[in-house]
């Protein structure tokens, strides 16, 4: 089939003139259709790089209990050490292994292993140090789960889609901080009271803190930083005027395991 | 008489096959029991027909609308053909949104411009708070099984009460 130049212009012509004017086009054939779309919520906090400081000497056992029961009741974390039917009840050797946990208490010898020395001071041995995932700028958890159901966020959230799970627990095997639970049976049963607005897990799923994703997208802070009375600090690490970059500024902080890379974000003021 | 080749490409004599089934009534019984076997789960079911389902739309939620605000996030017609395709775009915006190269957001905007919080228990069980006559009476029919509440409750009642 021939074409002279003539003809070849006119038709490329044509076609951007029709190009320009698609979205227009595809207004009048399907008004609306092509707006449909998403949007962030209006007050959702926005962040480059959120991290965490706990503040040690603000923090007793009753306040990190505190943080940990806001946390496990607005997740509906199940708890498997006041089973309802006592049958439920799990056996010594496995309840350890079942326990699920995203926010939770230890001493300074397990948070920071290798840390402790001989004659350190008592107050810091009794202290109970807050632990959670630690949502590193490197988190060896993601590399290795084989579903990308674990990825990073753009503002460094390490979060979880439980939709893509597969239970192959390679992220535990990968998290160094523990800081990662699965679901070895069906947890509904033992959420005590059931948060209406968050779903609950499946058996055979792992889970973990997701730094209230589902919270700061309604423009609210962290369940734990709020139950905390200030001593957990919550806030963007990249703005140098917020919070978090004041508070590390003014104090010396400590991070879990940072020998091994994964640049943990979550510092601790001892 | 047509010549006849055996198995090694001879000619040969045709083999005498003789023209009947062996133990013909066993056979019969053994067929006839084989289909009354299978075919007994859809005695019950012969000659009656299954009324097309009806989801109900008058929950406490819905009826406090206003005539003209009765409708759902999409026209009726889509929500009934593709609410699971929808589901699933909302389901993968909301959980990996800020994920690289994901859409972002979890506010869902309709045709007409209305924003909904892309939600399957704090949006769609808001209104449609009777799973069993709703979701359930066409999942039933279509014999299909969601799996989407393993983890997402049914609390839209709760919910409407504790707003």
């Amino acid at each position: 089939m021939g074409m002279d130049r003539r003809e070849f212009i006119r038709l490329a012509g044509l076609s951007a003139l029709l190009g320009l004017g698609g979205k227009g086009a595809f207004e009048i054939v399907r008004p609306g259709q092509a707006l449909a779309g998403f949007e962030p919520e209006a007050k959702a906090l926005e962040g480059k790089r959120w991290c965490m400081v706990v503040n040690m000497q603000k923090l007793d056992e009753t306040t990190a209990a505190k943080c940990t029961e806001a946390c496990h009741r607005v997740h509906n974390v199940p708890d498997y050490n006041d089973p309802k039917d006592p049958k439920d009840a799990l056996a010594p050797a496995v309840k350890n292994r079942y326990e699920i946990k995203w926010i939770w208490t230890e001493h300074f010898h397990n948070a920071f292993p290798g840390e402790e020395y001989e004659g350190m001071p008592e107050k810091v041995k009794a202290m109970p140090f807050l632990l959670l995932c630690n949502h590193c700028n490197n988190p060896p958890c993601v590399r290795v789960c084989p579903t990308k159901a674990t990825f990073q966020r753009e503002d460094g959230i390490v979060m979880m889609d439980m939709h893509r799970c597969i239970g192959c627990r390679f992220c535990m095997a990968g998290c160094p901080f523990g800081a990662r639970s699965f679901n070895w049976r069906d947890p509904r049963p033992f959420v005590k009271d059931v948060y209406p607005g968050y779903p609950t897990r499946e058996i055979g799923v792992v889970e973990k803190c997701t730094f209230c994703a589902e919270r700061l997208a309604q423009g609210l802070m962290p369940a734990c930083v709020e139950a905390s009375r200030g001593a957990l600090v919550f806030g963007d690490l990249a703005d140098e005027k917020s919070e978090v970059r004041q508070t590390l500024g003014k104090y010396f902080t400590i991070r879990r395991k940072t020998h091994l890379g994964t640049n943990p974000q979550v510092y601790y003021i001892v | 008489m047509a010549e006849y080749k055996n198995e090694f490409g001879e000619f040969a004599e045709r083999p005498k096959v003789p023209k009947k089934i062996y133990d013909l009534k066993y056979v019969i019984a053994g067929l006839v029991v084989f289909f009354v076997v299978a075919s007994f789960t859809l005695w019950p079911n012969l000659g009656k027909t299954v009324p097309v389902p009806q989801p109900k739309l008058d929950t406490p939620v819905i009826q406090k609308l206003a005539q003209a605000d009765r409708k759902c996030v999409l026209p009726t017609s889509e929500m009934r053909a593709t609410h699971m395709q929808m589901l699933i775009t909302w389901r993968e915006t909301v959980v990996r949104s800020k994920e690289k190269g994901a859409l972002d957001g979890r506010e869902f905007v309709a045709p007409d411009g209305k924003k909904y919080l892309a939600s399957l228990t704090n949006t769609c069980m808001e209104c449609h708070s009777n799973k069993a006559e709703f979701c359930d009476s066409c999942h039933n029919y279509a014999a299909v099984a969601p799996n989407c509440w393993g983890c997402h409750l049914e609390t839209g009642k709760k919910l409407a009460e504790a707003k």
